[in-house]
């Protein structure tokens, strides 16, 4: 084991002075969860999208729209409304990015809708924001249904003989109580809020290509020739490798635990209680190392191995649900994001957010068996993982 | 008195595929004796190398280290063994002194004794006032140097050297081969290749003449020319067609052998000052031109090529 940690202590210091580990294992995850902040940041609740509403109408469709339903959406907190004056004015604000979209509201929209004929709610929204948009359209989209089907009830009603009058049966169609939203709470639905889901799973998909610096040097000592200089030296085959997964391990970890405080300080991520995220670190650390090193002693070149990790990666990243929730498509594709480390290191945090430190050691579990499983096979093939 | 020996190898032999690279390959080697093995290029030089230091598994036959059995999983032999291979095998993100140090802790040394060996060792290869550098900001010869360093620090039994001066400049390559004759009058064993017959000549107490994988005769540079009898080498250099005038010259009954490389022809022949005319009436065909010549007794060169009918050169 002292040649292990001679060889991962000597690795180390040349990581240090090769700036490519500190662009892969921290800008690059650390900028990506910044751009991925940005852009999705508003899907967390944190933000809300703002809109503006513009009654040309006055009627009591427009006042229903303007006085109920748009309140309805605002006392969410998803949801800002201001109104303005003129559809000019309105569209002005979409194409100087102040508003996600508007609402225009035609003056004889009560007029069409109670006279039966096609009404509809125009809503115009800024290219830059198709998630405010497409929120502005389902809004207004889910108010013109509503009273379509108000329409056809009544004319129903009336057809069937209804002795009421028909404003009448209108007036009672409009009173029923609106369906009210399912409150989001992601601590009951263990569940990680957008921030953090995107901040960890760029973390884990970033930290399959960390780890590669220290097991793919391996390779480059085999290229360097210094691999020749190290089997002719007093020691066992496998401490080279062995001090190569050390390597592995030890950037891994220092990089995912500098991204935990980066992403909490720059973003705001909220990783959970330090001791359940510090278990989860431990293990997927050395199952990442276990999963690249296989792919490195399979590999006869350095170029070879990274394209083959690469794939890898991405492959478990994106089956492990790093870009989106995979699993929650069920089926054979939820049950295949079992096989990634990625899935289990998401799973884990998610549980954490909701339970205590314990509940993470499913996950734990699973990961740690990726870690004996993958870390074994490699040691098994030390025989060619050192061979020049 | 009997003379302690430092490395043993019987009966080397190791294929690649259909490829024989070393064939039954033996030979000894004393306490504080040079052994050259002399060969061209792909004879089969680092491949019989690497089995005697143990980084590669052998198909048959044995190596022995002062008595110890070497194989790639051995430690106590390989301790024995400094090794220092053709390629530069450094690390260049590391200074030429953490690259010593890194090399002495693997070799069991460390505290004062390590710094005070990878001192010694910067001195004798000469790069004591640039220790602090990285080691890929040297020069070829200064990272040769620090190759060769690396292979000292532990003052090994045995010093294995692979081709050291390969592609080195002339001040360097004097300053390896002046390292490894001092080592060697300190009592060391030194096994040293090269295609360089003049190396194998200055430093080398025995050769062995390696071709094909094969060893094709060993002895001292004395005993190895004797084997040529009353013979003679005639060196040409010429300008023109060097092909044909190594076949026009080969076909004459008193060249023995003969081989070209580049614009130069090496023969030999029974008596140079009796055969050098029609030597050199029969290379000047088609305008060929004799830009010098040169008559010497044989050397390694002239064995090699009594021996295989090629230069070591080829």
């Amino acid at each position: 084991m002292r040649h292990a940690v001679l060889i991962a202590a000597k690795d180390l210091r040349e990581r240090a002075r090769d700036k490519s580990v500190f662009l892969f294992g921290l800008l690059l995850p650390l900028g990506l969860v910044l751009v991925l902040n940005l852009v999705l940041g508003d899907l967390s609740g944190s933000s809300p999208f703002r809109y503006v509403v513009v009654d040309d109408d006055h009627g009591p469709v427009a006042v229903a729209f303007v006085e109920h339903v748009l309140p309805a959406a605002e006392e969410s907190g998803a949801v800002e409304v201001r109104t303005a004056a003129t559809t000019d004015e309105a569209r002005r604000l979409v194409a100087d990015g102040e508003v996600s979209a508007a609402f225009l509201l035609p003056a004889d929209l009560s007029t069409d809708v109670l006279s039966g004929t096609a009404a509809a709610i125009e809503v115009v929204g800024d290219v830059n924001a198709p998630l405010g948009t497409e929120v502005a359209r389902s809004i207004a989209a889910s108010f013109t249904d509503g009273l379509h089907s108000t329409r056809v009830a009544v004319a129903a009603a009336v057809r069937a003989g209804s002795a009421l009058d028909p404003a009448e049966l209108a007036r009672l169609a409009a009173a029923e109580p609106d369906p009210r939203p399912v409150v989001d709470d992601p601590t009951e639905r263990r569940e990680l809020d957008t921030t953090t889901y995107y901040a960890a799973g760029m973390v884990v998909f970033f930290l399959f290509f960390t780890v590669q610096f220290g097991i793919t040097s391996l390779l480059d000592e085999r290229h360097d020739g210094t691999l020749a200089r190290l089997l002719a030296a007093p020691l066992r085959p496998s401490s080279i490798l062995v001090g190569k997964l050390l390597t592995s391990v030890a950037v891994g970890w220092v990089s995912t635990a500098l991204l935990v405080v980066g992403t909490t300080l720059l973003v705001g991520a909220r990783w959970g209680n330090p001791l359940g995220v510090a278990l989860l670190v431990a293990v997927c650390v050395p199952a990442a190392t276990g999963t690249v090193a296989v792919v490195s002693v399979l590999a006869r070149t350095a170029a070879q191995a990274s394209g083959w990790q690469a794939v890898v990666a991405v492959t478990l990243g994106s089956l492990g649900g790093t870009f989106f929730p995979v699993a929650q498509v069920g089926g054979a594709l939820a049950a295949a994001a079992g096989f990634s480390p990625h899935q289990w290191f998401l799973r884990g945090l998610a549980d954490l957010s909701a339970g205590e430190v314990s509940a993470v050691l499913p996950s734990v579990a699973a990961l740690g068996g990726f870690a004996v499983l993958t870390i074994g096979a490699a040691l098994l093939m030390t025989k060619k993982a050192v061979a020049l | 008195m009997t003379t302690r020996t430092v490395l043993t190898c019987r009966g080397l032999r190791k294929s690649f595929g259909d490829l024989v690279a070393v064939d039954g390959l033996s030979f000894d080697l004393a306490a504080g004796e040079t052994y050259g093995l002399l060969g061209p290029n792909g004879a089969g030089k680092t491949t019989a190398i690497s089995m005697a230091v143990g980084i590669l598994e052998r198909d048959a036959g044995e190596v022995m280290v002062d008595g110890r059995r070497l194989s790639t999983k051995t430690t106590d032999a390989k301790r024995l063994i400094g090794y220092v291979p053709q390629e530069l095998a450094l690390y260049p993100d590391l200074t030429g002194r953490e690259n010593l140090r890194f090399f002495a802790r693997l070799y069991g040394m460390s505290g004062r004794a390590a710094t005070r060996r990878v001192d010694h060792v910067l001195d004798v290869v000469g790069l004591a006032d640039r220790a602090g550098d990285l080691a890929k900001e040297y020069s070829g010869g200064m990272k040769r140097r620090l190759n060769v360093g690396i292979g000292l620090l532990h003052e090994p039994l045995l010093l294995v050297l692979d081709e050291p001066t390969a592609g080195v400049d002339p001040q360097s390559r004097n300053q390896i081969m002046d390292n490894v004759h001092a080592l060697a009058a300190t009592g060391m064993a030194i096994l040293y290749t090269t295609h360089y017959m003049e190396e194998a000549e200055r430093l080398c107490d025995r050769v062995g003449v390696i071709d094909s994988g094969r060893l094709i005769a060993e002895g001292t540079r004395r005993e190895l020319v004797d084997r040529l009898g009353e013979h003679d080498r005639i060196s040409l250099v010429l300008q023109g067609d060097t092909e044909q005038a190594l076949r026009a010259v080969g076909s004459l009954p008193v060249v023995l052998a003969a081989a070209a490389h580049g614009h130069e022809i090496d023969l030999v022949v029974d008596d140079a000052s009796a055969c050098l005319p029609d030597v050199l009436a029969s290379v000047r065909v088609d305008g060929v031109v004799v830009r010098s010549v040169e008559v010497a007794e044989p050397n390694l060169e002239a064995v090699f090529l009594h021996l295989t009918g090629r230069a070591l050169r080829e």
